[in-house]
């Protein structure tokens, strides 16, 4: 699915206006606030939902071919992250739920279940 | 950052990073560089993709628990060797460092997401040869090969 209509279907806030998402393909997700844990089992091409938002998930999701990362609970990216991500093309959004609801939202999205 | 970048041989090239303790704003680069030579030298996805994990794990523990040390990466047609050394402190006991879950990061570090007791383990899961020594008060060297061939005998994984 692409990650411009799953930003628009959630209302997902975008942090990186500079990256172009227009093409994205998100083909899975991955949620998790340990770094080993991304790196052990995230899959590349997936969105990646936190609450972590220092300058290292950017360095995480290259490495990882993560396309986009996530910020959950209204929680804000510092600057120099911001400016890392854009500066890498990772885009980064936010939004006001919580890491199980975020997760639960994009899961039917991507599976085509209904009611999200 | 990168100190060296030698074609001393064809088919063959290496590459020397200077890794800071504590320096988080420039962590993961070295590692991410790594990507990118790889790419561009046109190895296996596969191979990148287990490189790249390994040297995150090795990059971060030097950044985290260290007083600083070298990421070293060596190429040639049959693999890919990744040795990270550090000048200390030291692990007293490897076999506890390499349980899955157990760690010694600082409250602060666990915030920031880190010290999940993965970083040995993903970076053993990762390898075909894993090698670690330490000697406390000297420091750690962590040995890893990523056989580019997949008929190559594997290792002590």
């Amino acid at each position: 699915m692409k990650l411009k209509e799953i930003i628009e279907r959630c209302n997902f806030r975008v942090f990186t206006p500079e990256v172009n998402f227009e093409d994205i393909d998100i083909t899975g997700g991955y949620t998790s606030d340990l770094l080993s844990d991304v790196m052990a089992a995230c899959e590349a091409g997936s969105i990646w939902v936190t609450i972590q938002r220092h300058l290292n998930i950017v360095a995480v999701a290259k490495l990882k071919e993560i396309p986009a990362i996530l910020i959950t609970r209204g929680l804000v990216p510092e600057k120099s992250t911001i400016e890392k991500a854009q500066a890498e093309g990772v885009v980064l959004l936010g939004t006001e739920l919580n890491s199980f609801e975020a997760t639960g939202k994009i899961y039917c999205l991507l599976k085509g279940i209904k009611g999200a | 950052m990168m100190i060296q970048d030698t074609v001393s041989e064809t088919n063959k090239f290496r590459f020397v990073y200077l890794i800071k303790p504590r320096d988080f704003s420039n962590a993961g680069d070295a590692s991410a560089n790594v990507k990118a030579e790889l790419q561009k030298h046109g190895i296996e996805p596969d191979v990148i993709r287990r490189v790249s994990i390994i040297c995150f794990e090795a990059e971060m523990n030097i950044v985290l628990y260290t007083k600083g040390g070298k990421l070293i990466v060596e190429v040639d047609d049959q693999k890919v060797d990744i040795l990270a050394l550090d000048k200390g402190p030291g692990i007293e006991d490897i076999e506890l460092v390499m349980t899955p879950g157990y760690s010694t990061a600082p409250e602060w570090a666990l915030e920031y997401g880190f010290g999940a007791g993965m970083g040995l383990p993903n970076i053993k899961n990762n390898s075909d040869v894993f090698e670690i020594e330490s000697e406390v008060g000297k420091g750690t060297i962590v040995h890893s090969i990523v056989y580019r061939r997949k008929n190559e005998i594997k290792g002590n994984n």
